[in-house]
């Protein structure tokens, strides 16, 4: 598990897409090799979709050759009510870049049967050959994507009924009325993550300093169903300083020290540049 | 097959009463649901054209226009086709999408004889569609007359005397009356039935009268100020219709502003605006020397010199006419009253659609409506027009080529 602790929200925006950039330009996906990314809605990951768009529209990343899996969606919600996910999505990120429409997945929360939407969902995850790299967040009670406290951390993609909490805190993008607040979601499980290759989770803010805290100083718990991750083979946490305020000294201090090496990680690529040293070391000998 | 789709990105549209940094996306002459478009039939677009930045609105909706670029739809009896394809063709550049040719009052043989060949017509790439016409008179006041001519104003005797007098009322979107006219309770209603908007104007009706009118079915207001009495504390006349409390809940009154700095004042413009912005349009009332460069020209027998907007009898400071365009009228009513970009937009394109209860195809930006759209600078000089997602006027070339 890597921790990476940075000033502040853009910067923690910042470094992940240009994390997630460099994962895809190092894949190089082509026809017959796409790059399977799985996404998060929220606020979050906003500035991370903002700054991907960058990178498309000034040519440096096309997302052709990428097939996005969406972590979750409201259950009755219709599509196009601008709080869905499908919406969210949409807006902050897919109309602005070259994805094709077919590679995008999300889950349909109006489905006539959604235990076989979300089967399918998994079934589609295996199809495109798993996926590379899981972008998440995660809620002020250290739950990822809709695995409330209390998830199973071997759960697959099924339906889910909402906390209380996170009931109250999405009221107000619902007008502050309760009843127009969706009780359940689709969300692919705690294990659908896990078998991700990589995951990554993005936590800023001081109102998530304890749930971070619980992620990666407490004991993996399904109560705080983000701490699972600690066992993932190769997960990486993202926060701003504010997120930090529950952590020990010691943990920071570490973390920090390895911010040279973790840099390293997002450097601006040349994504031509191998190929022409390559070529060249070809043409002198 | 569905046709050709074409996201316009980088520009900020009109949507639901606000400019909002959208896009817009049309197919085969509509506005489409962009969500539908990617997530139901998984469509990329063929096609991304960047606005620049710029304001994009719905086209503009003229309800009354006497003519243009020397065409006079009451006079000019010969030549009607070509006439209404040069006016056609040359609003475009103004940004006007679809409008209602005008015809003053005239006597009935030349309603029978111009009235079937102005019929309703789709904008195309040749020219702003045709929403009807409005007949401004015979049925109006003497005394408020104003540049009608008088021999030819005439009485009800009945709804007959309507059919009579016009002929036909297939092309026909709206009519001016003055309800103090004997009989037209009756005539407003069955014009109502028929859907024919009915206007209030050149009249001397008080308040009363045309609180009645509007209970009878009459929805609008020519031209609010001109060619009405004067508002007067204890009979507000017409103008009192604007915060009247009989008006029916169901009905919302519409009131056509010259909004050109000459034919209305300012401020009397401010005090229509704040006292009942949302039924508020714009109209141009242009004469056939609308868009015609500065300079003196002869227009049927008259000399007019046309000067700093304004057309006067030339020798003379008498004004022959409105020839403001629909742009300028945009500015100056956003100039004038303060309102908002939003506002001043709306009263040249949704409230006109509205008053015709036509605004599911036009006026808005609505998913499925008609794609008649415009592109505007910050201060709302039209830099290109767009009609049934066809790129009509272009002078920047805003839109490639290939589009255009």
């Amino acid at each position: 598990m890597r921790l990476v602790i940075l000033d502040d929200v853009d910067k923690v925006s910042t470094w992940a897409a240009k994390y997630i950039r460099n994962k895809i330009l190092a894949f190089n996906p082509g026809p017959d090799k796409y790059f399977v990314l799985g996404l998060p809605t929220g606020s979050t990951p906003m500035g991370t979709y903002k700054k991907l768009i960058e990178f498309y529209k000034s040519g440096v990343l096309s997302f052709k050759y990428v097939k996005t899996f969406n972590m979750d969606e409201y259950v009755g919600l219709p599509r196009d009510h601008p709080e869905s996910y499908h919406s969210f999505m949409f807006d902050y990120l897919f109309k602005h870049i070259d994805i094709d429409p077919k590679n995008v997945h999300i889950l349909d929360g109006n489905a006539e049967n959604l235990v076989a939407e979300c089967n399918a969902f998994e079934k589609k995850i295996s199809e495109a050959g798993g996926v590379n790299l899981f972008v998440g967040g995660i809620g002020p009670d250290g739950h990822i994507a809709f695995n409330e406290p209390g998830s199973s951390l071997v759960s697959r993609t099924r339906v889910k009924t909402l906390a209380q909490d996170t009931i109250l805190a999405n009221a107000r993008f619902f007008d502050n009325d309760l009843s127009k607040v969706p009780t359940q979601a689709l969300t692919v499980g705690v294990g659908t993550v896990m078998d991700a290759q990589e995951v990554m989770i993005l936590i800023t803010g001081a109102h998530k300093a304890y749930a971070l805290h619980k992620a990666i100083e407490g004991g993996v718990s399904h109560m705080w169903t983000v701490s699972a991750f600690q066992q993932h083979p190769k997960s990486i946490f993202i926060c701003d300083e504010n997120a930090t305020l529950e952590l020990k000294v010691k943990t920071v201090k570490y973390f920090k020290g390895l911010m040279e090496l973790h840099n390293k990680l997002v450097e601006d690529t040349d994504p031509g540049a191998e190929e022409r040293k390559r070529n060249e070391l070809q043409s002198s000998t | 097959m569905p046709g050709k789709l074409i996201q316009y990105f980088n520009c900020r549209i009109l949507w639901k009463h606000k400019l909002i940094r959208e896009d817009l996306w049309v197919r085969d002459g509509k506005i489409q649901n962009p969500r539908k478009l990617f997530f139901d039939e998984c469509v990329m677009p063929d096609q991304r054209i960047d606005c620049g930045n710029h304001i994009l609105a719905p086209g503009y909706i003229d309800l009354q226009l006497n003519g243009a670029f020397e065409f006079d739809f009451s006079s000019n009896l010969t030549g009607i086709e070509e006439g209404l394809k040069k006016v056609s063709y040359g609003l475009l550049q103004y940004g006007v999408t679809s409008y209602c040719p005008t015809i003053v009052t005239s006597p009935a043989s030349v309603y029978k004889q111009i009235l079937p060949k102005i019929k309703r017509k789709n904008g195309s790439l040749a020219g702003a569609g045709i929403l009807g016409l409005h007949l401004e008179g015979p049925f109006i006041s003497i005394e408020k007359r104003g540049a009608h001519p008088p021999d030819h104003i005439i009485g009800l005797n009945g709804f007959n005397t309507v059919l009579e007098t016009y002929g036909s009322l297939d092309n026909v979107a709206i009519v001016t009356i003055a309800p103090e006219v004997d009989h037209a309770g009756e005539v407003i209603k069955k014009l109502r039935e028929r859907e024919i908007v009915v206007s209030l104007g050149h009249s001397t009706a008080n308040l009363q009268q045309s609180e009645k009118a509007v209970c009878e079915g009459a929805t609008l207001i020519t031209h609010l100020f001109n060619a009405m009495l004067p508002f007067h504390h204890r009979d507000p006349g017409i103008v009192g219709l604007l915060t009247s409390s009989e008006i029916p809940d169901n009905q919302q009154i519409f009131y056509g502003m010259i909004a050109d700095g000459i034919h209305t004042n300012p401020a009397a413009l401010r005090i229509a605006h704040r006292a009942h912005p949302k039924g508020l349009i714009l109209v141009t009332d242009a004469i056939s020397a609308m868009g015609l460069s500065p300079g003196v020209r002869k227009l049927g027998q008259q000399l007019i010199r046309i000067h700093d907007h304004a057309a006067y009898l030339d020798g003379t400071n008498t004004l022959a006419g409105s020839i403001a365009t629909m742009p300028h009228c945009v500015r100056h009513f956003h100039e004038a009253t303060g309102c908002s970009i939003e506002e001043a937009l709306e009263a040249a394109t949704l409230h006109p659609a509205q008053c015709l209860g036509i605004e599911k195809q036009k006026g808005t930006l609505d998913y499925d409506s008609d794609a008649d759209f415009i592109l505007l600078d910050d201060e709302l000089y039209v830099l290109a027009t767009f009609i049934a997602g066809d790129c009509a006027y272009d002078p920047y070339s805003i839109a490639p080529t290939n589009c255009c």
